[in-house]
């Protein structure tokens, strides 16, 4: 007897809906039996979670603090995904475009004029993480290196960097000891919203829309797009390929780069541990599970925000390791993963005759 | 001078032990094709449950046998997403690697003893300790290879077998042809998938192995963040070995030492900023790639395995 | 050795293959001596690949028997297939660049040790290296190796394994006359050591030279078997093509403007860096259809290439209306007007994944009205995918359908009316008709014709011969990179192209008319 998997004839819309829907209920279920296997109550962790995330404005404001730099970082990721160009460098892109930003924010505060300071600070974080991330699609486009690995090694290379800078090079003359930069000037700091919510959530909705906007209505992203599907294709089509890879590289790499120097500027107001957060990775998985589209970014931001949040909330008010949300961000992954191969395939069990049906395939 | 470079060597062959175990580990899973980024969440695994075990069981082989296990089951997961589910093979190693690092933390804070507040840090469990073989240990230098604890010295001929596996057995031989070109191995009577699950599953087992280490030996013992980002140093000491089991062994020594020196060298006082040197083996991997890759274009091929990640479909085309 | 008295040690009955929409096999009978070389002569699509993969056990027989030194047998994988001392040479190798030619002989092989003894099996391939005349080096790895070396490396590994039938997928295409000849040593040696070859080919030079007789195949059916020393080129071409009347349409007479393309002196290479076009001069004109005969493979591929801008000659020109186009990319021939009717369609003239509307306006994306300035106008799109899909007659449920799900017709529909759209001096149609059913095979042909009658130059590669003698106006024929001939299509008969597509000039064809062995 034979099981295998065929492809559809048509892509199948109800799994393309059901599918993340599942996923997450699965998610949930997986999660609440690891939790009532450690002794705790699901039920009552779960409210304590969305309690934590969104009960309150407080709570909103903090979701929202962890939402943002997923959500920049998430549509960076996204770009560079939809050209089939695997793109695991956003943590160091974020980073390096922290340190870009903190560096203009220490050194330059003398010689630019207040006004223009912050927006030198961001867009240094911009050219910063593009440049990160211009460096392995250079070596992809031009010389056919593999992306996935040079991108992830550049990401240490950018956290040890400004692990080098804060206790080294940066460091506070007047910190007593601790590591990290001095304060920067006030007009370098972001404004935020509400509680610890900065502008970078105006960033990061603008930038969705800006994405929306490049991938469904101008040439460049209609090029893009065919990119990414059709390789060979968009070859026929008088397409240049390396140069517009690099290019939407570019671009992915300024969003993830302008998500640190928002968070260098908008949290912390200088530079210090905990930048390299291991957002740039959470990212992947958002813009996966968003299936690449900006605006679901926005909203898978926030639910894994509020995860992590959620956590943290748990812990202090239930003595629970704050990792539990992110044990339910991974556990979302798995049937998400095996469930999008419904998406595209049919499971069809034949029986012990010989199959006709293996060899058309096989000849046609 | 010399008891200086001798303490060197021995703390870099002390923190290469579990780098070794778990690059062989991946190498192998990388060999079959498939590549794993779910290193990192399955060393923390395999720490957090070994050192559990071993603490409550009393036993440190009990311990080492359920982080075996633990990466091999996740080795098994990522292989069913992979080769079964054809799910991006990225995505699914990642998932393992964030799901792996919570659940780990997640566990160090709920199955310690009720004593410590369920809380598996700050704990001393049983260890494997230092076995120094009488008279050899004091070579000058060379004698840090013998002060070591009985995992290292399985590791010395640990590696030297798993090349041999490799490269001259048949089973290394099926094993490189399916991470090269499975549709001429399966032409040729080699069943892919069978061949990609064993290895990722291997490859999980050793994982673990390299993960349980660290709790049960070389730390010892458990704390948030146990692995420090090993994992990815592992999966950059693949490439750095070019997919080969005995230059893992200088990969390791070299990241494992380079940890080492900078502690020593602030303790004698250098300036040399210890960032830069960590940097150094991640900047040496992105030229080994580079390198490689444009030998390959001119048809030298000493590179990656030709069709790592790239998932395969019988039934297509 | 030819002694049809040898014990028949392979036979193949009645045997028929069906894959949807087509007979690839009809009832055929084979039989194979010990010792000897048997030729499978036929164009694409006659059912000699589809036969010789029913026997290395990548197909099953819908039909008929099997029987392997007089006993029946069932082969239903490839691992059955070499059990019983079969084995093929396929045209893309099967080996592994960066292993060994040793490593690559042993490989899956089911009786290995665990610890192969590399010394024993070293030895072994050289004995039998040198044995059968077949020069490797057994620990260079493959990658080193010339084309020609990698094909002895796939028989050597064929041999080492007990192979007593081997099968040889047009041999000599990769190989230099050098090569070619040694190929020939190679092939007598086996048959002394009681081996027995089959080789599918197209090529009349390789039928005459290395077999002992020859079947033909046209169209799936046995049309033939003769003893290679009892028939000729002539007679096996017309054998070949499979009947005496050509197809002829009806349809206006050319009148043919200025030359829209010009080709001088092109040489090409493919992507191994073997020659794919030798010298190769031709002319369009507007208002003309070339046709391209020849079994693909000769070089049919990168003309297309040339003349689309994928591929740039080594040396050579190619003008495009009396401009000098020869170095262009895609984009710049599109720009000159040049339109592409690829043969992959999927793989290259459509994204499968995206919509009907959005492969329609793949090429015209760039001009008014549908985009401005950059930006895109989705309603201007969707107003031109209407009426493209209305004035070609495409079947889709929907303008946002995907493509991938439409039927192979309205694929290459969409393609067609896409390319025709933007089609402004020259188009290049590469099997247009290729795996279409009949009405949509018309509908193409009639578009073509329809591009013919606005004024444009058309270049249409094709297999079938009926399409180029109905449509084109004039036929040139290649063979191994280099254009064998170009006649009227009102002047062309089977012979005449039978012999042409299979290695003869048409000087020779015309200087000697009743003579046999003819060489090019």
């Amino acid at each position: 007897m034979q099981i295998f998997f065929e492809k559809r004839k048509s892509l199948s819309r109800r799994a393309l809906i059901l599918v993340p829907i599942i996923s997450f209920i699965v998610a949930l279920l997986l999660g609440a039996i690891l939790l009532a296997l450690t002794g705790v109550n699901p039920i009552v962790t779960y409210r304590a979670m969305a309690r934590g995330a969104f009960g309150s404005v407080y709570a909103l404001s903090e979701t929202l603090v962890v939402a943002i730099p997923l959500m920049l970082t998430g549509l960076g990721v996204a770009i560079a995904f939809r050209m089939r160009f695997w793109n695991i460098g956003a943590e160091g892109q974020l980073v390096f475009g922290g340190i870009a930003g903190a560096g203009v924010a220490l050194h330059f505060s003398e010689i630019i004029p207040g006004y223009l300071l912050l927006p030198a600070v961001l867009v240094a974080g911009m050219i910063a993480g593009a440049i990160w991330a211009g460096i392995p699609a250079a070596l992809k486009a031009y010389l056919g290196v593999d992306e996935t690995l040079t991108s992830l090694m550049l990401n240490y290379v950018a956290i040890l960097f400004s692990s080098y800078l804060y206790y080294g090079a940066w460091r506070d003359p007047m910190g007593f000891g601790f590591p990290g930069t001095a304060r920067f000037v006030e007009e370098a700091w972001l404004p935020r919203l509400f509680g610890r919510a900065h502008y970078g959530l105006f960033f990061a909705v603008i930038a969705a829309v800006l994405l929306w906007f490049i991938f469904n209505r101008t040439r460049w992203g209609f090029e893009l797009k065919i990119i990414g599907e059709n390789e060979t294709a968009a070859k026929y089509l008088g397409i240049k390929i390396a140069s517009n890879i690099v290019l939407a590289l570019l671009l992915s790499g300024a969003l993830s780069g302008l998500a640190g120097a928002s968070q260098v500027t908008g949290i912390y107001r200088r530079l210090q541990t905990g930048l390299a957060a291991g957002y740039g990775y959470t990212a992947i998985i958002i813009a996966w599970l968003a299936q690449l589209n900006p605006i679901a970014v926005l909203f898978v931001s926030v639910l894994m925000g509020a995860l992590y949040v959620g956590g943290d909330q748990v812990q202090m008010m239930m003595g629970l390791p704050s990792a539990v949300g992110l044990v339910l961000q991974g556990l979302i992954l798995f049937p998400m993963l095996a469930g999008t191969l419904f998406t595209e395939y049919r499971l069809r069990i034949i029986r012990p005759q010989k199959s006709q049906s293996v060899e058309s395939e096989a000849a046609s | 001078m010399i008891p200086f470079i001798t303490s060197i060597f021995a703390v870099t062959l002390r923190a290469g032990t579990s780098l070794v175990y778990a690059t062989v580990g991946e190498i192998f899973t990388e060999n079959s094709g498939i590549l794993n980024l779910g290193v990192e969440g399955m060393m923390m695994m395999s720490a957090v449950t070994g050192f559990a075990t071993a603490y409550h069981s009393g036993s440190v082989w009990l311990g080492f046998l359920v982080g075996i296990l633990v990466g091999g089951l996740l080795g098994a997961l990522h292989a069913f997403l992979s080769v079964t589910m054809r799910a991006n093979q990225v995505v699914s190693g990642l998932s393992i690697t964030l799901f792996g690092t919570g659940l780990a933390s997640f566990l160090g804070q709920r199955i310690g003893p009720a004593a410590n507040n369920f809380n598996l840090a700050g704990l001393t469990g049983p260890r494997l300790t230092a076995q120094p073989i009488a008279g050899l240990i004091n070579i000058p230098v060379l004698g840090a290879l013998f002060s070591q604890d009985f995992l290292t010295y399985a590791a010395y001929i640990f590696v030297p077998l798993a090349w041999y596996y490799l490269y001259k057995t048949r089973n290394g031989l099926n094993l490189r042809a399916v991470g090269e070109n499975p549709i001429t191995s399966s032409a040729m009577g080699i069943d892919v998938v069978k061949t990609r699950y064993i290895y990722t599953i291997v490859g999980g087992m050793l994982v673990g192995l390299g993960g349980a280490h660290l709790s049960l030996s070389y730390t010892p013992g458990w704390t948030e963040n146990l692995t420090g980002g090993r994992g990815w140093i592992v999966i950059a000491l693949v490439i750095f070995a070019m997919w080969n089991p005995a230059r893992a062994v200088l990969g390791a020594i070299l990241f494992g030492g380079i940890n080492a020196i900078q502690f020593r060298l602030q303790a004698i006082g250098t300036t040399i900023p210890s960032s830069f040197l960590n940097m150094l083996p991640y900047l040496m991997t992105v030229i080994v790639l580079v390198v490689m890759t444009i030998w390959e274009s001119f048809k030298k091929r000493i590179g990656a395995p030709a069709a790592l990640a790239v998932p395969y479909m019988r039934e297509d085309k | 050795m030819n002694d049809q008295t040898q014990k028949i040690i392979l036979e193949m009955r009645g045997i028929t293959k069906r894959f949807p929409g087509v007979v690839a096999n009809e009832n055929v009978d084979l039989h194979l001596h010990e010792g000897e070389v048997l030729a499978l002569l036929g164009e694409n699509g006659a059912g000699k690949s589809t036969l010789m993969n029913i026997l290395v056990g990548l197909y099953r027989q819908d039909e008929g028997e099997i029987l392997v030194r007089g006993k029946p047998v069932q082969i239903d994988s490839p691992r059955d297939s070499s059990d019983l001392g079969i084995g093929m040479v396929h045209q893309n190798f099967m080996l592994i660049p960066t292993m060994t030619v040793a490593e690559n002989i042993i490989l899956g092989m089911a009786d290995l040790p665990f610890v192969p003894d590399i010394q024993k099996i070293t030895k072994r391939i050289k004995a039998l290296s040198e044995q059968y005349h077949l020069k490797v080096e057994p620990e260079a790895k493959i990658w080193q190796l010339s084309v020609g070396e990698q094909q002895r490396v796939e028989i050597l590994k064929l041999i080492y394994r007990g192979a007593e039938i081997l099968i040889l997928d047009e041999p000599t295409a990769v190989l230099t006359p050098q090569e070619a000849h040694e190929l020939q040593e190679v092939l007598k040696i086996m048959a002394a050591e009681e081996k027995s070859a089959i080789f599918i080919t197209h090529k009349m030079d390789e039928v005459m030279e290395f077999s002992n007789r020859v079947m033909v195949l046209s169209n799936g059916k046995l049309t033939a078997t003769r003893m290679t020393s009892e028939t000729s080129p002539k007679e096996l071409a017309r054998l070949m093509v499979g009947r005496d009347v050509l197809f002829r349409l009806e349809k206006e007479d050319a009148t043919p403007g200025e030359i829209v393309l010009e080709l001088e002196n092109v040489k090409v290479k493919d992507d191994r860096g073997l020659p794919a076009l030798r010298n190769v001069s031709l002319t369009i004109c507007s208002g003309e259809i070339l046709g391209i005969a020849g079994v693909a493979g000769n070089g049919q591929d990168q003309l297309a290439e040339v003349i689309t801008g994928l591929r740039n000659p080594h040396s050579g020109k190619v003008y495009i209306s009396c401009k000098d186009v020869t170095n262009k990319s895609p984009l710049g021939m599109i720009r000159s007007g040049v339109s592409h009717i690829p043969a992959d369609r999927m793989g290259m003239g459509t994204v499968g994944s995206m919509q009907v509307s959005e492969n329609l306006v793949m090429k015209g994306y760039r001009n008014e009205p549908i985009s401005s300035g950059g930006v895109i106008r989705p309603k201007k799109i969707l107003e031109f995918a209407n009426r493209m899909i209305e004035s070609f007659r495409i079947a889709t449920p929907s303008p946002k359908t995907r493509v991938k799900f439409l039927s192979g017709g309205n694929i290459q529909k969409t393609i067609l009316a896409r390319e025709i759209d933007a089609c402004n001096s020259l188009m290049v149609a590469v099997y247009p008709s290729r795996g279409l059913d009949v009405g949509a095979t018309e509908a193409v042909r009639n578009m073509l014709l329809e591009q013919r009658k606005l004024g444009m130059g058309v270049l249409l590669i094709s297999e079938d011969l009926d399409e180029l003698t109905s449509i084109a106006d004039r036929i040139a024929v290649m063979f191994d990179g280099k254009i064998m001939g170009v006649i009227n299509s009102a002047d062309a008969d089977i012979e005449m192209l039978g012999l042409m597509m299979s290695g003869t000039r048409l000087e020779d064809l015309q200087d000697e008319a009743s003579s046999v062995d003819i060489k090019d």
